[in-house]
Order: C-alpha cells, then structure tokens, then sequence
C-alpha cells in the first residue's frame, strides 16, 4: 500500500510519524488525493521510464486545487516540490527526482520485485552475472532510499521554518495591535501632554492619523459650503475650524518632536511624494502661496502686494532657517571630526568624551529649529487669513487640501505601480 | 545690564548672540537678507559676556536668552518675535523707521 507523501508534514504514512495539523486537514486532503492521481500517472509510465509526466502530475494537482480556490498557498508549495530534488541521483532528470517520498519508495519496491524474480529465474544461468545484477540494484535501492531520507529531512526543516514563521508573525500582529491600542489610549487624553510626548513615534502616526481624518472631513464641510454659497457667517466659522484644527496638529507635532524630534523630521509620518518636498518637518510655505497666486483671482491691488510681500517674507525667514540648519550640520561635523584623532593617550579620550557632549547639545537645537519652522507655517496660514476675505480664505484653504492630498494620491499610484 | 542697554542702542539694529548658537546665525542671516547692517554682540566672545547674559535673561525672561534683538534701541525679543514681525509685514516698517533700512 503506497505511502502518502504531503507537503508541510502532515499526514505522512511512512515511518517517520510526522502528526497531522487538522487545521490543515481540508486543504492538504484535496493535495493527498492530486497526489493519488499523480502517483497513479507514475507507476503505469515507470518502466517506460517516461519522467516529464511528474512534473505533469504536480502541475496537474496544483492546478486542480487551484480552481478550488487554494491557489496561492499551494502553487508556493508546489514550486517548491519542483526544487526539492535530489541531484546526486543516479538518473538525475530534475523532473523525476521531485518526485515524492511515495514514488521513490514505490521504485525500490518495483526494483526489488524485479530484482526477485531476476534472482528467481537466474538459478539455473550464469552466477557471476546475477552477483553484478545483484549489485548494481543494491546499490541503486540504495541510491534511492538516500534520496528520499534527504528529500524527507529536507521538508522538514522547511516545514519547521514556515511553522516558526508563522508562529512569529502572529507575535508581532498582537503586538502592533497592542501598542496601537495603546497609542490610542494615550492619544484620547490629549490634554495631558506628558503621557502623549512618553510614546514618541507610533503614538504621533497614530495622532497623525486621526488629524488627518477629521481635517479631510472638515474640508469637505468647507467644500460644500462654498458650492453652496453659504452665509458669510456660517463660511468663517467653518473656516476658523479649519485653522484652529491646523494649530493642533502643530502642537502634536511640538510635543511628538520633544520625545523624538528625528521622527518628526525624518517626514516618515508622511508619505513618500510628500516627503519629497519636506522642509524641516512640515510643508514650505513659500511654495503654497505660490500655489494660491494663480487661484485667487480676482485679487485686489492690496490684497495682491499683501500675499506677494507674504510669500516673500516667507521665503527669507525659510531661507534664513535653512541657512541655521546648514551651520549646524557644519557645526556637527567639525565637533565630530575633531575628536578624530590618535587614538590612545587619557586626553584623548577625555577630549572625546567632551566633544560628544557638546554635540549632544547642538543635536538639542534641533528641537528649536523644528519648533520655528512650525511657527513659520501656522503665521503664515493666519496672515493669509487675514488679507484675504472669508470667502477667499475658503478657497485657498481648499486650494491646499487639493494639492497635498493629490501629492498623498501620487504616493499611492508609485507605490502600486507595475514593476518589471 | 547698562553695558547692554549702552550697546544696544549704539546702532539701529543690535543682535546679542553667541558663535556657536545656530539660531543665532538665523537671524544673523534673516537680516543680511534684509540688506540691513545689524551690530553683532558675541557674549562668549566678550569679557562681560556672562554678566551681560544674565541681564538679558532678566529683560526676556526665557531660555535660551540669544539670540536677543533690538531695533533702534528697544527689546524686540528673540527668533520667533523676529519671525512673526516679518511675516505679519511689521519688521521692515521698523527698520525703516529705526534708521536701518533706507528703500
């Protein structure tokens, strides 16, 4: 009675008693029976020694389990039948050697069948011929068998791997799921700032996040509005909603950048295309009124030079922040090179010692220079306000969704785009 | 204290700052752009620096005290007071009227 081989460990009837994970039972049951089928295909082409058909045979299972719906899960495992043979087999076609444990078990029973009934009818011929027959099947039962001890230790260990992997996956699933619950825990208490600053990173993505959710919302709250040329009043509150909301998520990004200003710099709570255009930690605010330029039409004289002096005055304070940041990295560095150096005598090292210190402390201004940045962006949006009417405040406001979120947009058509 | 109200106003713009302060080399820069010629006071440069500091400290009242502006004479304040002037399109009336700026 043939042995049933089966992928990752499962019902295995030969002697090496590996047990049965019966939440797998229902879809290597459908892999037991193309398995059935394919050993069948083997033994009636055996003796024509016919090999491309256990390839057949595997695709053959693969693709009628495939219909049922287990695609992805088996096509994996079955390209990874094709890869399990064993080279150092005598008859070494790739395609044969994937055979299973069954089939080379199969084999050897043939073989040793034939070999029986040659040593039965070879008594009345030639001895010495039979000792050589003999032999040379001997040695390939053994072949064989080698083969199919290294082909089954082999998934094995394969089959331990997915098992840990797997084991490990849902660990960090329960964990991420974990701190997210308590990133929202933390967040819900937003007045405390101190419990908010201890999470750092994942609770301001989190923050972010949720930010992001209800400035989309309120958005289109304003969209509607302006289509529905609502009231001046209901308009300007709608709109100082909106402003107010942007203060908070300067003030989240305040206490996020006191527990790990890197993160808030590093833009990572931003996507990719955004990140492209990150300055110091946020949006350049001399760009969005660049933006604006052409949107608000129609404009007047006072209102055009007030929104030009803007983005100018703008764009020298940025320049002028840039500048800072720059001498600070310059700063860095020369603090770094300088505890270079031969290495060895006791001054040195007290020399290092210092030197780290003081670039410990030029790390902290960062915070600084984040902090002006923000401020940078939040006057910028209030002195737009109010050189603009509420009605070309709404606009703009809308104007700047549109564009950052198309930017958000671009990230997600990259990310997914079909790749060679 | 009078050494630093005595410097302050000795130009039209006067920075107090430190050389290794990089926020101070901000505003150092944010004028430059200006095309204003401000007096620049370096405290870890000056003999009186640590006393001059702590006069400082007590007009502003924050941390840190550089880099400390005055525009003709009087306290304007620090990094973010500069800021918000330029953006709200206050500063350069007041250079202007200080003397610093002549366009």
């Amino acid at each position: 009675m043939p042995s049933f081989a089966s992928s990752a460990g499962v019902q295995n009837n030969s002697t090496e008693g590996n047990t049965t994970n019966p939440s797998r039972e229902s879809c290597f049951g459908l892999l037991k029976q193309s398995i059935a089928v394919h050993n069948d295909l083997e033994a009636t082409t055996k003796q024509s020694g016919q090999q491309p058909l256990a390839s057949v045979g595997v695709t053959a299972s693969a693709s009628k389990v495939e219909s049922l719906g287990q695609q992805p899960h088996l096509l994996f495992l079955s390209s990874q039948f094709e890869n399990w043979g064993d080279s150092t087999m005598a008859d070494a076609s790739p395609r044969t050697d994937t055979s299973t444990d069954l089939d080379i078990d199969e084999k050897n029973q043939m073989l040793e069948q034939g070999q029986l009934a040659v040593t039965g009818a070879s008594d009345s011929s030639d001895r010495s011929k039979d000792k050589r027959l003999d032999q040379k099947t001997l040695r390939r039962l053994a072949q064989n068998r080698e083969a199919a001890r290294k082909s089954r230790l082999r998934k094995k260990a394969y089959v331990q791997q997915l098992e840990s992997s797997r084991l490990k996956l849902t660990q960090l699933e329960q964990e991420l799921q974990r701190a997210r619950q308590q990133g929202i825990f933390i967040s819900g208490s937003a007045d405390q700032s101190h419990a908010v600053g201890g999470n750092g990173a994942l609770a301001f993505d989190v923050e972010y996040a949720r930010w992001l959710e209800e400035h989309n919302r309120q958005v289109n709250e304003l969209r509607a509005a302006v289509n529905a040329h609502a009231s001046e009043n209901d308009l300007r509150s709608i709109v100082d909603g909106v402003l107010s909301h942007y203060e908070e998520i300067f003030r989240l990004k305040g206490i996020a950048a006191k527990a790990d200003v890197f993160h808030i710099l590093s833009g990572m709570w931003k996507t990719p295309a955004e990140r492209c255009f990150l300055w110091l930690g946020g949006f350049r605010s001399s760009e969005l009124l660049k933006l604006l330029a052409n949107q608000l039409e129609p404009l007047t004289e006072q209102q055009l030079m007030g929104i030009c002096n803007l983005q100018q005055s703008s764009q020298q304070a940025e320049d002028a922040l840039s500048q800072g940041m720059e001498a600070l990295q310059q700063s860095l560095a020369e603090t770094l090179a300088g505890s270079l150096g031969p290495s060895g005598s006791s001054g040195n090292v007290a020399n290092y010692m210092g030197q780290m210190a003081m670039a410990m402390g030029k790390l902290g201004t960062l915070e600084n220079f984040l902090r002006q940045a923000d401020n940078l962006r939040q006057q910028t949006l209030q002195q737009m306000h109010r050189i603009l009417t509420t009605r070309q405040s709404a606009r703009a406001l809308l104007a700047i969704h549109d564009y950052l979120s198309r930017l958000r947009a671009l990230s997600s058509l990259w990310l997914a785009r079909p790749r060679e | 204290m009078d050494r630093v109200l005595r410097l302050s106003s000795q130009k039209a713009v006067v920075i107090f700052s430190v050389s290794s302060c990089c926020m101070c080399h901000t505003v150092k820069r944010l004028f430059m752009e200006l095309g204003v010629d401000a007096a620049v006071h370096e405290l870890d440069q000056d003999p009186k620096g640590r006393d001059m500091e702590r006069a400082l400290a007590k007009m502003l009242d924050r941390t840190p005290t550089v880099p400390a502006v005055f525009i003709g004479g009087n306290l304007v304040g620090s990094t973010d007071k500069v800021m918000s002037l330029h953006l709200g399109g206050k500063l350069v009336p007041l250079l202007r009227d200080a003397g610093a700026l002549w366009l």
